[in-house]
């Protein structure tokens, strides 16, 4: 239950406890500096000897416990980038975009989408927690990219996970999987956001170590974004929201920055524990005291907690701040001063508020039954003071903790492996065309997602426009002038274990795609980078090859990066996982009406290929589940032409040209026409020139399926923009039929690709049923 | 004609309802749960959501709220009542609809376009369907199996208080399939499929949803 303020608070909460938890061994500011040689903890708490000795220079002494604790959650990996932010530099110097009115270093970059409406989004990682507790970890992931988008002003309009498990079969995965894609749900639909697309995938690598990747995306309007600093002096800062519990204690420092040790003690403690219910208040609330104008600076509290936040609010502003973290409401009365400071309780707020706004602020947060409390207030000077029982325990400047943390230049080596496997040339020839199509679409990467999308709401709010199993999610932001945005999430880690330069930027080239298949002119990019130990010069030297080719991709498309995530030491023991570049694409659709969708529905249409079609196996999923091979070099990249194909696919939106359209990425032909023909039950008799295998199963990009009743149009449309056009033949019938090669009755095909996560995760068969005959399905 | 749509702290469907209240040509009014205040709507929509995080037991709290003191005596005047999903589940606890709503007997939450089949199209909620049409919404839940006593299903039924039925599959385990139920008068009627959401081609399944708002508003014109 939430925290009400009409209830009778709790006894532990106010200063009348303060004898019961009053410490004669408070190391408070005075004592540091009298006890310069007291032994501390640093290296517990994942600090390196030079990064403490840079504590006590800042300092000029050394630090009290609370500060240590500050400094090592604000120095983590997660949330310093120490080894990242050398390389995330470069998609700074991108050119500068129009559409970008808030670009990276803020809680999440804001797009301009026109008619005076505003899109912000990104995509953050959670998945050192969801190895440890499944439900939580992924709950508290979707949890905590809502709030930075909340923070920017935004409503949360949907979600978006992007997951990667061990191999399918795997015991461990089906402990993982469930609960993660159960959490995913579970606070996602509480929050009544829909959840609009994703990724699923599996391989070994990722065993002990899956990725729980989750996108918010928000809108405003222009004058309602929000920055996170604190301005004005004798404001007042206000923690909103859940009360402080002893959940999630170190998680940054611990979790999300070290490599999981099978020998080490059981980490459960350090995973947060989610409540939707609270989050779901906290954000009407929030947009009520944005919209009443009551806010001057605002930050959420994720990792790191009140270090965070405050730290942040007041390196970002031009003062300094004092706190009274007896103020704080606790869950838990035992909790010491540090560890307040370090919690990550979740669904909490810090709001600086102008004094004489405080009493509105807290009249709108006891509407909503939040708990708000003025804790501290913003102060002329230039440093972040916290007291606890009339003591000083921290005295810092703000900027030191939040701004300046260490930069490491890590060494950097290619993967002695990456010559042998880049020489190591896949199959090329498939022996039987028809069982490796049934392989691929009945694979777990290929298989139907249904079990998984099931358990998320893709109604609520009722803008919905294309959900999973689309190529992208696609928004109605406007209900009066049709105005809308499309999503998409693309990280194939195959192309990227094979060459990271050219892997980040096809992964790019995908979600673009998918983007521009619904009709959508693509605007902006978000990532998420997951790697292994940035420790490893292997596997740095991945990361930056990705960091390159993302920048140079997003540079030759046009498109800014606004904002990512790093999520590193992703691997267990010395085995890191493929590096896998999740790119998050957002385009704008000017009038959602026009979205193509990628099923086929009528028949006698025709169907055509956009693209060329090479015989490119390397890292494909024909390889992979076929073969069972990883090697040689992934498809050419040939962004030139998914910027035509794009340009093309907007304007065949534009002018009702193609009634579908569908990506041809993993699986290539065989399993984007198997998923257009099970949409909606409708098959197709299709020939294919050249080399079959290249034909159904080659993964060679900038290529596109489109269906029409208006053949010669899409051809001259395609002809006028250089793109190749290739027909596949017409659809109709009840089977897929490729001449001379092949027949997949729809009813084999449909029990293939449908079967596979049901027979491994289990299946709630007793009361399913088919969509009932003569229906339209949701598109 | 005025429909009012109450926000419940942890309500969530509260934006589709009002939309659907508009499209079928009725006005929405938006009623807050901590108030005494009906607003003098001619019929009242409860949505679907997480109300009070679904803690205790679904709909539990909202059913205690101070509004529906006055919803459940308006609702003994005749006030036309539809509670969707989590709006349901406050109807039963609210005792306005008998039987309970328990967890999916898979144990999954499931959003899936759900067939149905209309057996009741003469409450208030659903007299613009005819009787054994078949339509297809969206069913998305939890805890949406119906249950009750096998002598208190057989009574429902013989009162021909089942509303709509699930057809082409059950989607949580319900007893005897059924998806909505309405109190004798034909007046209140709760469901656990969202009507809500099948109201626009662009976002639904289909418009079939529509169907319950414009009963309500025929109804209503009908009995001025």
């Amino acid at each position: 239950m939430t925290a009400d303020v009409t209830s009778t608070p709790h006894a532990a909460d106010g200063p009348a406890d303060a004898a019961v938890r009053s410490m004669p061994d408070l190391d408070t500011v005075d004592r540091a500096g009298q006890s310069p040689d007291t032994a501390q903890p640093f290296a517990e708490l994942g600090l390196k000897d030079d990064e403490y000795a840079s504590i006590k220079d800042i300092l000029g002494r050394r630090p009290t416990t609370a500060e240590l604790a500050m400094y090592s959650v604000m120095w983590s990996e997660h949330c310093s980038y120490k080894s990242s932010k050398v390389h995330l530099r470069r998609f700074g110097d991108l050119p500068k975009s129009d559409a970008l009115l808030v670009g990276m270093g803020e809680n999440a970059g804001v797009v301009d989408v026109g008619e005076g409406y505003a899109v912000t989004f990104k995509v953050e990682s959670h998945n050192h927690p969801s190895y440890i507790e499944p439900y939580q970890g992924a709950a508290t992931g979707v949890g905590g990219i809502v709030r930075d988008i909340l923070t920017m002003g935004a409503r949360p309009i949907a979600v978006m996970d992007s997951l990667r498990f061990g191999a399918a079969d795997a015991p461990d995965t089906a402990r993982v999987l469930p609960g993660v894609v159960a959490g995913v749900g579970g606070y996602g639909n509480c929050l009544g956001l829909p959840n609009i697309g994703g990724e699923l995938l599996f391989d070994p690598t990722y065993a002990g170590n899956p990725l729980v990747n989750a996108l918010c995306v928000g809108v405003m309007r222009h004058e309602d974004l929000q920055l996170a600093k604190a301005e004005g002096t004798g404001n007042k800062v206000v923690l909103f929201g859940a009360r402080t519990g002893g959940d999630g204690i170190g998680g940054v420092s611990v979790l999300a920055s070290e490599t999981f040790d099978a020998e080490g003690p059981a980490k459960r403690p350090a995973v947060q524990v989610g409540d939707p219910f609270t989050e779901k208040l906290l954000i009407e609330a929030c947009l009520e005291v944005f919209a009443a104008g009551l806010v001057t600076g605002i930050q959420d509290l994720g990792g790191a907690g009140i270090s965070c936040a405050t730290s942040e609010l007041a390196a970002a502003g031009s003062g300094g701040m004092r706190i009274d973290l007896d103020a704080v409401p606790l869950r838990d009365s035992t909790l010491t001063p540090a560890e307040i400071l370090m919690s990550e309780s979740q669904e909490r707020m810090c709001a600086v508020v102008e004094p004489d706004k405080v009493e509105a602020f807290l009249a709108v947060c006891a509407k909503w039954d939040v708990l708000a409390t003025v804790i501290g207030e913003v102060t002329d000077g230039d440093r972040l003071t916290i007291d606890w029982h009339g003591e000083r325990i921290v005295d810092v400047p703000p900027r030191t903790v939040a701004l300046e943390g260490p930069r490491y230049d890590r060494p950097m080596a290619r993967p002695a492996d990456l010559d042998a496997l880049q020489a190591d040339a896949p199959p090329s020839s498939s022996a039987d065309l028809r069982a490796d199509w049934l392989a691929l679409v009945s694979s777990p990467d290929g298989a139907d997602k249904s079990w998984v999308t099931e358990q998320y709401d893709r109604y609520v709010r009722g803008n919905t426009v294309l959900a999973q199993p689309e190529d992208a999610g696609v928004l109605r932001v406007d209900e009066s002038s049709n105005l809308g945005i499309a999503l998409a999430l693309d990280g194939n880690a195959r192309f990227a274990r094979l060459d990271p330069y050219t892997g980040a930027q096809l992964n790019l080239a995908e979600a673009y795609r998918n983007v521009a298949v619904s009709g959508a002119v693509p605007l902006a990019v978000t990532n998420c980078l997951n790697f292994g130990s940035p420790e490893n010069p292997e596997v740095m030297w991945q990361f930056a090859e990705a960091v390159r080719g993302l920048a140079d991709g997003c540079r030759e498309l046009g498109l800014p990066v606004t904002g990512g995530n790093v999520s590193l030491y992703n691997q267990t023991g010395d085995v890191a996982i493929n590096p896998t570049p999740v790119i998050g694409v957002l385009g704008v659709h000017a009038d959602v009406r026009r979205r193509v969708p990628t099923g086929w529905r009528a028949a006698d249409e025709t169907v055509l290929l956009l693209g060329e079609t090479r015989p490119e196996f390397g890292g494909s999923a024909w390889a992979a589940v076929v073969h069972g091979h990883l090697g040689g070099l992934p498809p050419r990249l040939d962004l030139a032409a998914e910027r035509t194909l794009a340009q093309l696919l907007a304007r065949f939106a534009t002018e009702g040209l193609v009634s579908s359209a569908h990506d041809l990425a993993d699986g290539g032909l065989a399993q984007a026409v198997t998923e257009s023909a099970l949409r909606y039950g409708t098959g197709a008799a299709l020939r294919v020139e050249g080399d079959p295998t290249a034909a159904l199963f080659a993964e060679s990009g900038a290529r596109v399926v489109v269906t029409t009743a208006d053949p010669a149009a899409v051809r001259a449309a395609a002809a006028e923009a250089g793109v190749p056009v290739t027909e596949l033949g017409t659809t109709g019938g009840d089977a897929l039929v490729v001449e001379g090669l092949l027949e997949l009755p729809l009813d084999e095909l449909r029990t293939a690709w449908t079967g596979t996560l049901p027979a491994l995760f289990g299946s709630p068969e007793l009361v399913v049923g088919a969509v009932p005959a003569g229906t339209v399905p949701s598109s | 004609m005025r429909i009012g749509v109450i926000t419940f702290p942890g309500s969530l469907d509260d934006v589709d309802a009002a939309r659907a209240v508009r499209l079928a040509g009725g006005e929405p009014v938006s009623l807050w749960h901590g108030d005494h205040d009906l607003k003098d709507v001619d019929a009242v929509v409860l949505p679907g959501g997480f109300s009070y995080g679904d803690y205790l037991r679904a709909g539990a709290i909202a059913a205690r709220s101070p509004l529906m003191a006055d919803v459940v005596a308006a609702a003994g005047t005749g006030l036309p009542v539809l509670g969707i999903c989590n709006g349901f589940q406050v109807l039963c606890e609210a005792g306005l609809l008998p039987g309970a709503l328990t967890r999916n007997s898979h144990l999954h939450f499931r959003n899936r376009d759900q067939g149905l089949r209309v057996e009741r199209a003469d409450t208030a909620w659903t007299s613009s369907f005819t009787p054994g049409q078949e339509i297809v919404v969206p069913v998305k839940n939890g805890e949406g199996r119906y249950v009750a006593a096998d002598a208190d299903l057989d009574r429902l039924e013989g009162e021909g208080r089942v509303v709509v039925r699930y057809v082409g599959g059950n989607p949580n385990g319900s007893s005897r399939d059924i998806a909505g139920v309405t109190s004798a008068d034909g007046r209140v009627v709760g469901l656990m499929p969202h009507p809500e959401h099948a109201v626009e081609s662009l976002t639904g399944p289909s418009t079939d949803g529509l169907g319950f708002f414009t009963s309500v508003l025929t109804s209503l014109v009908g009995s001025r």
